[in-house]
């Protein structure tokens, strides 16, 4: 038994709550890179994360630091208000595309737009996935929702918005990058920017905002195994991975 | 401290520094311009926080970030942006987050005016956003008591746990006064905020600052929880002066500027040797029903005079217990009633010139 080693176990930034989602829904994935992340960088005990509305409404349970629940959209006004008041915080938001990329699109742009020092957590699964499968600003052209039930139509519902770039374009904002969790590569990269997010507001850089490609196979109506293949097949293509802006790029490592 | 002469606006940014506000989250609207922008500068000056948001609901959610963290925060604005603050109110209410909101109102409905008004009155009183709650609501007729309200209202925010709202109208903005800012004012008996989610948990465990009960009953006994807060700002903490009232006939029942200019009226009717007093609500959450009961029972008559078409009138109806005739003056708009239309009126009901 002098043999046996702990080589896994659940990160310290989690409690110890099931989570409430879905089977195949990569909201637990990038719950676990965040906790990991904040332990890794030993902030956890003086980070304070933003919930938002929507399916990861009650990670306020499943976060271990501090938390505090946000309206719908909100959460980075919300995220503001507690780093001025708390600069030497950590300060997060976990955010769906219902919520940042719909109703709280001002509050997202302006956060980054006024540098705020903070993490945006941002979770694009193409869908509003808790209130039942309602068409997202980040729906694709042609994709069935309850709301486009003949698939989105450009000329009436628009073209998909890309957050990543659009927040790119916020003269305020220091790091933008889209990053996918689709496989095992895949997630060690999207830790890797996480961990950069969260480093560059440890050290006081500014704004930083990581989007996550995600997957909603209820609302879609796959099989988690295609919810995933439909995802690297079609979301990817359109909101192409990478890094979109990064203001430290140049500085010493 | 001896008295300076302030503008109403910046008398009320003044008095939150005094009162140890952390930070302030406000968005441009007239007419309470001068109060964001006396604090854009001596926030700072202080070491504090100012914050001009995008919005007026950005703002009022910057306030509920930074009182969840346990800072004294606060916003004002005017009508139609208290109306957008509505949502994040709300949210502190549930949450159970103390913060002051001063409202410095004008005329609506929608964009309406710029010029003063008290057709919020509802919107205050009422809770305003949705869900089942109330705000501890003050409505100071002075600039004097406008400062030491503001002053106090950031400790009742702290002992209730939940948001005061700080009722005036463009006129108490605008004008100028003199004003005594170190006045002191009553202190409350406040618990350190160990509820806080402030970045802390290796000191106390995980806090968590929410306002979502998906089981009914726990958000039954949570409504039940915010009720009895209510219940005891109704009980034990209604507000109201009694102007005059000895002998009066009749009592005109005014708040805020509105009480000022009945104050002028008295002196009117005074002089045509009619009693006249005032009920002065100066909490309009919990409405003072208390000042009803106890009337002297020479007054015949009560007189409800508002800068709106009636809205505190409904609890005048409901305080009054159908005892007396309730009669109604109403200035809309942004017209500001003038004190002889006031004593016109109440001659009008106890019979004018056959009065004596």
């Amino acid at each position: 038994m002098n043999n046996v080693k702990t080589v896994y176990k659940k990160s310290a930034g989690l409690t110890d709550l099931p989570l409430s989602y879905c089977p195949g829904c990569t909201h637990g994935i990038i719950h676990k890179l965040v906790a990991e992340v904040l332990v890794e960088l030993d902030v956890l005990d003086r980070t304070i994360g933003v919930a938002s509305v929507g399916c990861s409404v009650l990670n306020y349970k499943f976060f271990a630091c501090d938390m505090q629940q946000a309206a719908h959209g909100r959460a980075p006004a919300v995220a503001t208000g507690i780093k001025r008041v708390r600069p030497n915080n950590i300060v997060f938001t976990y955010q769906g595309d219902g919520d940042l990329a719909s109703i709280g699109i001002a509050e997202a742009i302006h956060a980054a737009h006024r540098g705020e020092n903070i993490t945006i957590v941002f979770v694009n699964n193409a869908i509003y996935g808790m209130t039942g499968g309602q068409m997202a600003p980040t729906t694709l052209i042609g994709q069935k929702t309850t709301t486009s039930p003949n698939g989105r139509d450009e000329k009436t519902q628009g073209l998909p918005l890309k957050i990543a770039e659009l927040m790119a374009t916020i003269p305020g904002a220091t790091y933008i990058e889209r990053v996918s969790v689709h496989n095992p590569q895949h997630v060690n990269k999207a830790k890797r920017a996480l961990k950069k997010a969260f480093t560059i507001q440890k050290e006081n850089k500014g704004f930083t905002l990581i989007e996550f490609i995600s997957t909603c196979p209820v609302n879609w109506g796959m099989t988690p195994k295609d919810a995933v293949d439909w995802a690297v097949d079609n979301m990817i293509p359109y909101y192409p991975l990478g890094v979109y802006k990064d203001k430290t790029a140049g500085e010493e490592k | 401290m001896s008295k300076v002469l302030m503008k109403g606006n910046e008398a009320m940014a003044l008095a939150a520094i005094k009162a140890g506000c952390d930070a302030f989250y406000g968005y441009p609207i007239t007419p309470q311009n001068e109060l964001p922008e006396y604090l854009s500068k001596y926030m700072a000056l202080n070491g504090k926080v100012f914050v001009q948001a995008e919005s007026e609901v950005a703002a009022i959610n910057m306030v509920y970030g930074a009182a969840g963290a346990g800072a004294r925060a606060m916003t004002s604005s005017s009508s139609p942006g208290i109306a957008l603050k509505q949502e994040g109110i709300s949210y502190m209410a549930g949450a159970e987050l103390p913060a002051v909101i001063i409202n410095v109102m004008r005329g609506g409905p929608g964009l309406g005016g710029i010029q003063p008004s008290q057709s919020d009155y509802k919107q205050i009183t009422r809770g305003g956003g949705n869900g089942d709650y109330y705000l501890y609501s003050l409505a100071p007729e002075t600039l004097q008591e406008a400062v030491d309200l503001i002053k106090e209202s950031f400790d009742i925010a702290d002992y209730f746990r939940n948001p005061v709202m700080i009722a005036v109208d463009g006129l108490i903005g605008q004008m100028m006064e003199p004003v005594d800012l170190d006045k002191e004012v009553q202190k409350w008996d406040l618990k350190p905020k160990t509820w806080a989610a402030n970045g802390d948990r290796s000191n106390r465990g995980k806090n968590i600052i929410n306002s979502l009960y998906l089981d009914p009953y726990d958000l039954e006994k949570h409504n039940l929880k915010l009720k009895a807060k209510f219940d005891e700002m109704r009980n034990n903490h209604q507000r109201y002066e009694l102007v005059n009232m000895e002998d009066a006939e009749i009592a005109i029942v005014a708040y805020g500027s509105v009480s000022r200019i009945a104050r002028t009226a008295l002196e009117i009717l005074s002089e045509k040797g009619i009693k006249c007093g005032i009920i002065r609500p100066i909490t309009i959450f919990p409405y003072p029903k208390l000042a009803f009961k106890n009337l002297p029972a020479s007054v015949k008559n009560l007189l409800v005079v508002e800068m709106s078409t009636g809205q505190m009138l409904d609890d005048v109806i409901i305080a009054n217990e159908c005892r007396l005739p309730i009669s109604f003056f109403g200035r809309v708009g942004g017209v500001v009633p003038e004190a002889e239309e006031i004593a016109n009126k109440v001659l009008e009901i106890i019979g004018g010139e056959n009065h004596e």
